[in-house]
């Protein structure tokens, strides 16, 4: 068994008094697609948040590939291979997508803080963002300022962002919020197919999603995860029915 | 706000702005001409140094005089010894001195200030500014006091017989440094790092999320930035053969934000049209009447409200109305709304004027405006003018809503043809 | 001993004029996210009234009318000038406010001259409050400090007791939500924003007879009272108030004593940058600031 991809160990975080994370400890694998899910307010985003370095973390161990990243700035923790997106689009809006994806490929092609190379020149910068924009669909609209597109269209950008920089860790948080049927079923495509030999951690409330792309899923409710396993582990499970599914239940049955 | 590009090409314009380089000090050049295209020229490189940082980085700085003044005050150093013979270095490359001088305290200051960012890195800078304009003043050894440091230019081994005696000669080695600046400044704006500065700007949470330190990439960008107005500095320098506390002051610092927005933040050529209009303001302006500074007050709060892209986004935005050639449906309203504003203009330099008049002691109150003359003390002039200006103003307003409507109107045109 | 006694209480009654300053412009800058940079020109104005004032009607009235009048001006800005820049974003109300502090400085030149105006203590207050040892220590400082307290207490008061206060907490960290609970939000923040003036205008009324009222005191105690909110931590009113006594005293301290220091340089003549430097440090250390709680 390969070196876990993502490893949380008793991870707790507070805001001042207000426990959000009560000792949560996951192993995801390495090429592992891995889905968190619970109520609202369980502390999803949280839980990314710290992953990705957002927050610090008040007590616990994150390790990434098997190297500690606890305590590390984003960047830093993106330079060691993952990447992640956010529930709130967070695009650089006056840029057009072009130079939306260049920025997420920058730093992994090398240039750094360079000064001295003229961005336009640069071949593999310019493939790699084409490719990229080709896999996300948005190729034709290469030139559109990106805070003008369409919410659907702005959603699959920060995807291409997130993977841009070929992480090899990729964490999305709802990738399909506020998403029409059609265009779920489109982002699932899409997710799947950017995801391909790579570890992919998502946090979703869609279960049509979850089930149809996850290999293992995780339930968290109030802060600690309450079970792991396959679809069909989670399902069966009598804790995660009554916290969480008894709901969802009735919602893929009239699906 | 971006643009689509023109499709005039790129060394057209380039090869204008040489050109406009080239003949200008030819045909301005009497002396007060010649001291003006100096002036703005070197303004042009600290603008647009400045705008490096808050066009392109989203850094507000209220202390950009600290760098320039630095360097002014290392060149101006440098240059007394050149002439003492302590050293051997060409006139023409003192300015590569200022430079290296405002990078190393970039350098020094920049460490701290770009710690933090928004508000805070804006009141830092302030701090910072004010630290240094008050160090200047408590080492009059260094930094010559209240008198400041004078120089000679006129030094070391005429490079192709040209002394920098004349001010023309001066007026080119300006013009040089400064075509060669913009060329620079605008080829960062096209590299990784320029890039990213933008994007630090734009969003500094998701710049960090691939990978970038935004501390550091606001570093470098203050770094750079302090280079070109350490430029400036050595060119201010040359130019008026002193350098005072004054070059370090806020009111310099102040001058080149309100010279840079004016000209408009958002786009590259806004600073060098800032410039231009600031200087003009300053000298021109500054002879005819004492409200000069008043009057620079109101024209950059009135940008700030009502275009705070500045004079650079009003022209841009013209040019997809001037593709679809439909500017002629605005001539009139516009022409109506500068009429307007004209009239309230006249009222408000009336009101002024006579304001100031009568605040200055032993001053005529007698005014000769537009070949009346009328005493300030009297209540007639008070009273045509505020009624001039109401009026002017009235106008204005029926005039700007003339205006909005016709571009509101093509504006839904365009957009309807794009779809 | 007598000589740190007596420091001491001038550096806590300016330690208390300049929070009084620098707590209105962390109440602005905490409800409206706009930071004034004509804050120290409202302080100014607030001099200049009370002087115009004084000498017309007397001390008393000025106290009272001066910040009112400062108080009015400010609700007029925020209404017909502010309020229109809030659309473009932040900086651009930066930069309105920075662009008021030119214009309100060249109005004052234009009303009052260049030099500095006689606005003196009134006489009722001019004479020795009590003797600490071989000093005496004035009445008109020891009024400073009273009427510093008692404006800071009674905000705190109008804040934490009265209905506008706590629509003022609310509206603090959630101006939609109190908006549509039926309360007229704009309204609040014309207020808060003439209240923020007004308070500087009062600082104005008292301090400008202690120290010097001349055109060039907004922009010799602006900067240190943007440097008070920044070592303070921006947003916080605990922080202000540490770094106001702080600084207060360190000046006051810094001008009283005649070392020498290095190269021929007095500690009097290193006074001013004494703040800045502060700055400086705390920024390498803990940048923050003392109690930081908000970005700009």
């Amino acid at each position: 068994m390969s070196a876990n991809a993502i490893e949380l160990r008793d991870v707790h975080k507070s805001f001042g008094k207000t426990k959000i994370i009560n000792g949560v400890s996951l192993a995801i694998g390495s090429g592992e697609r891995h889905a968190i899910i619970g109520p609202n307010g369980a502390g999803k985003s949280t839980l990314y948040n710290l992953i990705s370095g957002r927050y610090p973390l008040s007590s616990g161990t994150i390790l990434l590939n098997g190297e500690d990243i606890t305590g590390l700035r984003p960047f830093e923790i993106n330079r060691k291979g993952l990447s992640r997106s956010f529930q709130v689009t967070n695009i650089f809006h006056n840029m057009s997508v072009y130079e939306n994806i260049r920025c997420g490929v920058l730093w992994a092609a090398g240039y750094r803080y360079s000064f001295w190379h003229r961005v336009g020149g640069l071949r593999d910068v310019a493939q790699r963002a084409e490719e990229v924009m080709e896999k996300i669909g948005l190729a034709q609209r290469r030139n559109v300022l990106a805070g003008t597109l369409t919410y659907a269209e702005q959603r699959a950008l920060e995807i291409g962002i997130t993977i841009a920089g070929g992480a090899s860790v990729i964490l999305l948080d709802e990738p399909t919020a506020g998403m029409s049927r059609s265009e779920t079923a489109r982002a699932i495509e899409l997710v799947r197919s950017v995801t391909q030999g790579k570890t992919l951690i998502m946090v979703e409330h869609d279960m049509g999603v979850v089930f149809g792309l996850a290999d293992r899923i995780s339930v968290l409710v109030y802060g600690e995860v309450i079970a792991t396993g396959t679809q069909d582990e989670i399902q069966a499970n009598a804790a995660v029915q009554e916290a969480y599914l008894g709901a969802v239940h009735k919602e893929i049955a009239s699906a | 706000m971006r643009y689509e590009p023109l499709n005039l090409g790129r060394w057209v314009i380039w090869g204008a702005m040489a050109l406009v380089f080239l003949v200008a000090p030819l045909v301005f050049s009497g002396g007060f001409a010649l001291t003006m295209l100096i002036q703005m020229g070197t303004m042009i490189i600290f603008a647009l140094s400045y705008n490096m940082l808050l066009g392109q980085g989203g850094m507000l700085s209220f202390g950009h005089a600290v760098y320039s003044g630095l360097g002014a005050f290392l060149s101006v150093h440098a240059l007394n010894l050149i002439g003492k013979g302590a050293f051997t270095f060409p006139v023409t490359l003192l300015p590569l001195i200022g430079g290296l001088a405002g990078l190393a305290f970039g350098v020094l200051f920049g460490y701290v200030t770009t710690r933090r960012a928004g508000t805070t890195f804006a009141l830092i800078s302030l701090g910072i500014g004010e630290m240094v304009f008050a160090c200047v003043l408590m080492f009059p050894g260094f930094f010559g006091g209240e008198a400041g440091v004078s120089t000679n230019r006129v030094v070391g081994q005429p490079f192709l017989g040209i002394t920098y005696g004349p001010a023309i000669q001066v007026c080119y080695l300006v013009a040089v440094w400064c075509f060669l600046s913009i060329v620079a400044m605008f080829a960062l704006t096209q590299t990784p790092l320029g890039r990213m500065a933008n994007a630090v700007r734009d969003n500094p949470e998701r710049a960090e999320f691939v990978g970038y330190d935004t501390q550091k990439v606001r570093f470098i960008q203050l770094v750079l930035s302090s280079f070109f107005a350490g430029v400036a500095g050595a060119l201010s320098c040359i130019n008026f053969e002193i350098v005072s506390a004054e070059n370090v002051s806020p009111i310099r610092s102040g001058g080149v934000l309100i010279a840079t927005y004016i000209g408009g933040v958002p786009f590259f050529l806004g600073p060098i049209l800032g410039a231009i209009i600031f200087i003009f303001f300053v000298v021109a302006l500054s002879g005819f009447t004492k409200a000069w500074l008043l009057y620079l007050g109101l024209f950059f709060v009135t940008m700030v409200v009502y275009a705070p892209g500045g004079i650079a986004s009003i022209l841009l935005m013209q040019i997809p109305v001037l593709r679809a050639r439909r500017f002629g449906e605005l001539a009139l309203p516009y022409a109506l709304a500068a009429a307007a504003g004209l009239v309230a203009l006249a009222g408000l330099i009336g009101i002024v004027e006579m304001v100031y008049r009568l605040s200055e002691q032993g001053a005529s109150t007698v005014l000769n405006v537009f070949g009346l003359s009328f005493d300030a003390r009297t209540t007639p002039p008070w009273i045509g003018f505020a009624l001039v200006l109401a009026a002017g103003l009235v106008a204005l307003r029926y005039a700007s809503r003339l205006v909005g409507a016709r571009w509101g109107a093509i504006q839904q045109d365009l957009l309807a043809r794009r779809a | 001993m007598e000589f740190f006694l007596v420091q001491t209480l001038n550096g806590i009654s300016y330690g208390l004029l300049l929070f009084m300053l620098s707590s209105g412009l962390t109440l602005v800058f905490s409800l409206m996210g706009v930071l004034n940079f004509a804050h120290a020109s409202f302080y100014m104005l607030g001099a200049y009234f009370a002087y115009q004032i004084s000498t017309k009607i007397g001390f008393w009235p000025a106290l009272v009318v001066a910040p009112l009048l400062v108080g009015a001006i400010g609700m007029l800005i925020e209404r017909w000038g502010l309020r229109q820049v809030h659309k473009h974003g932040h900086v651009a109300e930066l930069l309105f406010t920075f662009g008021l502090a030119y214009l309100i400085e060249e109005a004052v030149h234009l009303v009052w001259g260049r030099s500095a105006v006689d606005y003196r203590v009134p006489p009722d207050l001019d004479g020795p409050l009590f003797s600490i040892f071989t000093s005496q220590y004035p009445i008109y400082r020891g009024f400073m400090m009273l009427v510093s307290v008692a404006m800071l207490v009674s905000i705190w008061l109008a804040l934490t007791r009265t209905r506008i206060g706590l629509v003022i907490q609310a509206a603090l960290t959630h101006p939609q939500t109190v908006e549509a609970l039926g309360h007229n939000v704009p309204r609040v923040f014309m207020l808060v924003f003439g209240g923020g003036t007004a308070l500087a205008g009062l600082a104005g009324v008292i301090g400008g007879n202690a120290f010097v009222t001349e055109p060039g005191m907004a922009a010799s105690v602006g900067p240190i009272i943007f440097v008070i909110v920044v070592v303070g931590g921006m947003g916080s009113l605990a922080g202000a108030f540490i770094a106001s006594l702080l600084i207060g005293c360190m000046q006051t301290f810094a001008v009283a004593l005649d070392w020498n220091l290095v190269g021929g340089i007095k500690m009097s003549q290193v006074a001013p940058v004494l703040p800045y430097l502060l700055m400086v440090l705390l920024l390498i250390f803990r940048p923050t600031g003392l109690m930081g709680t908000r970005e700009g």
